[in-house]
């Protein structure tokens, strides 16, 4: 007998459209189904079609970036979270995911959540997560309100990081004024897991049950996904319920548990349950393995009464899991789960007809072939219309000869005025606020780098991570912006001592059906593959956070984040920024430009908001990586630090900060500018230090490699002293430099 | 000395505490359960960090009411040695293992950093080889570690040396600059009258490695051993 689904509640197109659908895509859910969908259905459809988890405008571009390696276990969009083999029989897992705008309205739990979110991805894997790091974007700091969202978001992952245990170990804070309606909060976790060992999102073997464990389910959170694929308005702060709630403290029992369960012989498949919840992992572990799934909505354990079968197929409360267990094995996991005292039910099981089924008290409310409902499958895939940027014409018509330079004198203000810019002072403030340190394996926190760097227990390992875009670059010219963001990230691992692996990126854009905004999207995906190519790097997965800006506002920068891990092997110890004694060498490696586009000196200084990206050649910059890398394994150098923001004054500052040491420095400036020597932000450079009986075999090493380099001074007393200029000592920066956040903040 | 750890559900500083336990003991540490109450024949019972049944109520309120903390308060009153560090001490506070509470942060925020610390007593078991006359660089991470007790108890505290550590700057000067979080007299780490009961909100197994590159906190775990 052919059951039929419910026709209490037939959907309209109206309807749809209020779910964020159009118009088109209502037709297409009745020819899938072949007749009307009733509201349950439609509910369904319009979370699962979201751009949030269906990736239906930015499907198209993702698939050309580079997605092989022979590291990598798993490909982009295989898993929950990349996977690459770091050998000693581990893997790392890691992904980055945006929570934007939940952060927006609700900063504390938006941001917990993220941290939530991405966690699950990497545990329900089967990894077990070692390090976070996050990239925090914030409007003016002199605005009222970006003060309250950045002390929100912070505070929201501190609490939630900090409960929960895993060390949030590195990350980027930026503030412009494009930021001030739509922050952007992304979270990165990074994880380890035996290799043979980790678990797939999969729904295998007719008639296995499926359950639910961890948090009872509540109204939160619901349409989440359809939330965050629209723009912010004055409306959104109706959309309040959308927020989901965080309970870091139920984080760490399905944490262990889910490993624990790992260990048994039991599971078949296990998925998180984020965006679309219920509704999203039940169809995605189908599809993916072509079985079908009866879900018993009633049987869901729940925190209120009178909850509708909509509302609990798009509930998006946190710390939920879904897994399959093989039937017979139901006591070994039930064990685990009574041992952490977590709510479970079974709620499903597995079946072999292609559809998702879900029930409530015995009616059948939904009844959907899985496969139309998912990315690969049936979701919708569009090709959006790109045109230039109008603005470009604006970044094309600046002139570097209409800015004024500095004389040396002034170049003494400028400098101290940079050292207490918000986008390059201390992130001291809000880093204090993570536990940096739980897993004691962070190896950075007494010797710091440019890159996190992580100790893989077990093993012979450490694995260097960062996290890096600057967004003023990508605005300038998306496809430099990109590539720039990679080399960046890379960069980091490198003067870590890290060869860079594999890449996740969260690509934040504004509106997809605008054709500009798509176009810097398009672009910047091109430079993203292109230097990803160059590096050898991956893409792995990530996110993408399309509707990144105000109705009546402009969309923000063009922001594709960039995580990326590195390797460490042999036990080698990782490299660290901070000069080490007087009388060392210090050189740059990479060349000097007379370049001061898009710096920050240029913006705060001169106010000059459109101006190109600044210098970049990525053969240049792969050279640069390969040399900088070379010296470090041939243990040649004493510090690695490249210059991004502030240019080569604040890294020799850097340089000099940690042990109060200063610098005596001399630049033939004849072909350049005073502020493009100190302040410029052209890429490619590296500022090493070496101990003097060292000099020769650098030199040589140096010479060999090809890539220019040339010797900047030496390492000496406390003052920052360049071509005979004194700036002053390294202490009264560094007094500026480490308190100019929370003074800026607390004001 | 055969050590134990007790692991509430939200502990998340366990594994490090017994890495670093194996580590300088050279042998197994038993993990104990808290819905247990047997200590399975340890000599020295550490509560490490975290966040035991989530801390939502007051941190260690709930976590001192758990089976394994009845047999715990019995073992100590015996003369045993337990320890509790950050999450740790606070839950040996509240089941009055220990005087005093730990209060929210006078800044009111969390706060993870390397502070130093001074030695007050390095007569005692968990201390006697320490270097009292050095200041030792040793990691907080909590956001309700400022160390309050009446008046009478501080004086009693000081009478009767139960005072272990101080937060101080790194010339080893108790200023209220190097204060981290307003704790009374700069107390970072108390004991009991009977000197077998411990408590400090620094971490020292944050800083007893090499691959950490911080070993001042080593001195605690080779005097626990000695």
């Amino acid at each position: 007998m052919t059951e039929h689904v419910s026709q209490k509640q037939l959907a309209t197109v109206e309807q749809a459209k209020q779910l964020g659908l159009r118009e088109e895509e209502f037709e297409k859910i009745k020819e899938i189904l072949g007749r009307l969908p009733n509201f349950t259905e439609l509910s369904i459809y319009s979370v699962m079609w979201s751009e949030h988890c269906s990736y239906k405008n930015s499907i198209v571009w993702l698939k050309t970036l580079p997605r092989k390696g022979d590291k990598l276990l798993a490909e982009a969009g295989e898993e929950n979270a990349g996977l690459i083999d770091i050998g000693n029989g581990l893997a790392c897992a890691f992904k980055i995911e945006s929570h934007n705008h939940p952060s927006a309205l609700e900063p504390f739990q938006g941001a917990a959540t993220g941290v939530g979110g991405i966690n699950r991805d990497i545990f329900s894997m089967g990894a077990r997560p070692i390090a976070n790091l996050n990239s925090l974007r914030f409007g003016n700091i002199n605005n009222e309100r970006t003060r309250w969202l950045v002390k929100g978001v912070v505070k929201g992952i501190g609490d939630y990081g900090n409960s929960f245990g895993i060390p949030t170990v590195g990350g980027e804070v930026y503030f412009d004024d494009c930021y001030n309606i739509n922050p952007l909060v992304n979270a990165m976790s990074v994880g380890i897991a035996k290799v043979g060992k980790t678990v797939s999102a999969i729904a295998e073997g007719v008639g296995n049950p499926v359950y639910i464990f961890g948090s009872s389910t509540g109204k939160d959170g619901i349409h989440g996904a359809a939330f965050a694929s629209k723009d912010i308005t004055e409306d959104s702060a109706k959309d309040l319920p959308s927020v989901q709630v965080g309970d870091p403290f139920w984080e760490k029992l399905i944490l262990e548990a889910s490993l624990e369960l790992l260990d048994t012989d039991a599971v078949v498949g296990m998925q998180d349950m984020g965006a679309a919840g219920i509704t999203c992992s039940t169809s995605e572990m189908s599809a993916k393995s072509g079985t079908g799934m009866k879900v018993w909505l009633d049987k869901v354990p729940m925190r209120q009464e009178g909850m509708k079968d909509w509302e609990i197929l798009l509930s998006e409360s946190q710390e939920r899991m879904l897994v399959i267990v093989k039937k017979g094995q139901e006591k070994a996991v039930e064990k685990i789960f009574d041992k952490w005292d977590l709510t479970w039910a079974i709620i499903g099981e597995v079946t072999d007809t292609a559809r998702v089924q879900y029930y409530m008290n015995n009616e059948l409310v939904a009844d959907i072939p899985g496969e139309s409902l998912v990315l690969g499958g049936g979701a919708p895939v569009y090709h959006r219309e790109y045109t230039e940027p109008k603005y470009f014409a604006e970044i094309a018509k600046f002139d570097q000869n209409t800015v004024a330079d500095c004389n040396m004198t002034e170049a003494i203000s400028i400098a101290k005025k940079l050292a207490a810019n918000p986008n390059i002072c201390s992130r001291k403030w809000v880093y204090n606020q993570y536990d940096s340190m739980v897993g004691t394996v962070n190896q950075t926190t007494n010797a710091p780098s440019d890159a996190a760097v992580v100790k893989v227990r077990n093993s012979d390992m450490s694995i260097a991570m960062s996290v890096d875009c600057n967004s003023r670059y990508v605005y300038a010219n998306p496809e430099a912006g990109a590539a720039i963001a990679v080399c960046e990230a890379a960069r980091n691992i490198v003067c870590a001592g890290g060869e860079p692996a594999g890449v996740t990126n969260c690509l934040n854009f504004g509106n997809p059906y605008n054709p500009e905004v798509y176009y810097t999207f398009v672009h910047a995906i091109k430079g993203m593959g292109k230097a990803c190519t160059k590096l050898g790097t991956p893409v792995t997965g990530g996110n993408v956070s399309f509707y990144n800006q105000s109705s009546d506002d402009n969309a923000v920068f063009p922001t594709p984040t960039i995580g990326m891990v590195g390797l460490i092997g042999n036990n080698r110890k990782h490299m660290t920024l901070d000069f080490k004694q007087a009388g060392d060498v210090v050189y740059l490696i990479g060349e000097h430009q007379n370049d001061i586009a898009s710096s920050q000196y240029l913006v705060n200084v001169h106010g000059v908001q459109q101006s190109p990206a600044p210098y970049f050649d990525l053969d240049k910059e792969y050279n640069v990586q390969q040399a900088v890398l070379n010296v470090i394994k041939k243990e040649l150098i004493q510090s690695a630090h490249d210059t991004s923001e502030g240019g080569l004054f604040i890294t020799l500052l850097e340089s000099g900060m940690p042990r109060g040491l200063g610098v005596n420095i001399h630049v033939d400036t004849n072909s350049f500018r005073n502020d493009a020597l100190l302040f410029g932000e052209a890429q490619s450079r590296v500022v090493v230090s070496v101990k003097s009986e060292n000099v020769t075999a650098f030199e040589n090493e140096l010479k060999k490699s090809g890539t220019t380099f040339s010797k900047l001074g030496e390492v000496k007393g406390n003052h920052i002293a360049i071509n005979g200029v004194d700036f002053g000592t390294v202490a009264e920066y560094a007094n500026t430099f480490n308190n100019s956040l929370a003074d800026l903040l607390e004001q | 000395m055969k050590f134990g750890v007790v692991i509430f559900p939200g502990s998340n500083c366990d594994e490090d505490a017994i890495n670093v336990l194996q580590e300088y003991s050279n042998q197994p540490v038993e993990k104990l359960w808290h819905k247990d109450i047997h200590l399975k024949q340890c000599d020295f019972i550490l509560l490490p960090g975290g966040f035991s049944y989530g801390d939502y109520l007051r941190s260690g309120a709930i976590a001192c009411l758990s089976p394994i903390m009845q047999s715990v308060v019995e073992f100590a009153g015996k003369g045993g040695y337990v320890m509790g560090i950050c999450n740790g001490f606070q839950i040996l506070c509240e089941a009055g293992l220990l005087p005093g509470a730990l209060l929210r942060n006078d800044h009111t925020r969390f706060l993870c950093s390397n502070v130093h610390l001074r030695c007050e007593n390095s007569d005692l078991l968990i201390t006697r080889n320490i270097d009292a006359s050095k200041a030792l660089k040793v990691p907080i991470a909590h956001g309700e570690g400022r160390y309050y007790a009446d008046e009478l108890t501080i004086k009693k505290l000081n009478e009767n040396r139960q005072v272990v550590f101080r937060y101080c700057d790194e010339n080893g000067k108790v200023t209220p600059e190097a204060n981290p979080n307003g704790s009374l007299e700069s107390i970072a780490g108390v004991c009991n009258e009977g000197r077998n009961v411990f408590g400090m909100m620094p971490h020292p197994e944050r800083a007893a490695s090499d691959l950490l590159y911080n070993f001042d906190g080593a001195a605690l775990f080779e005097s626990i051993i000695a």
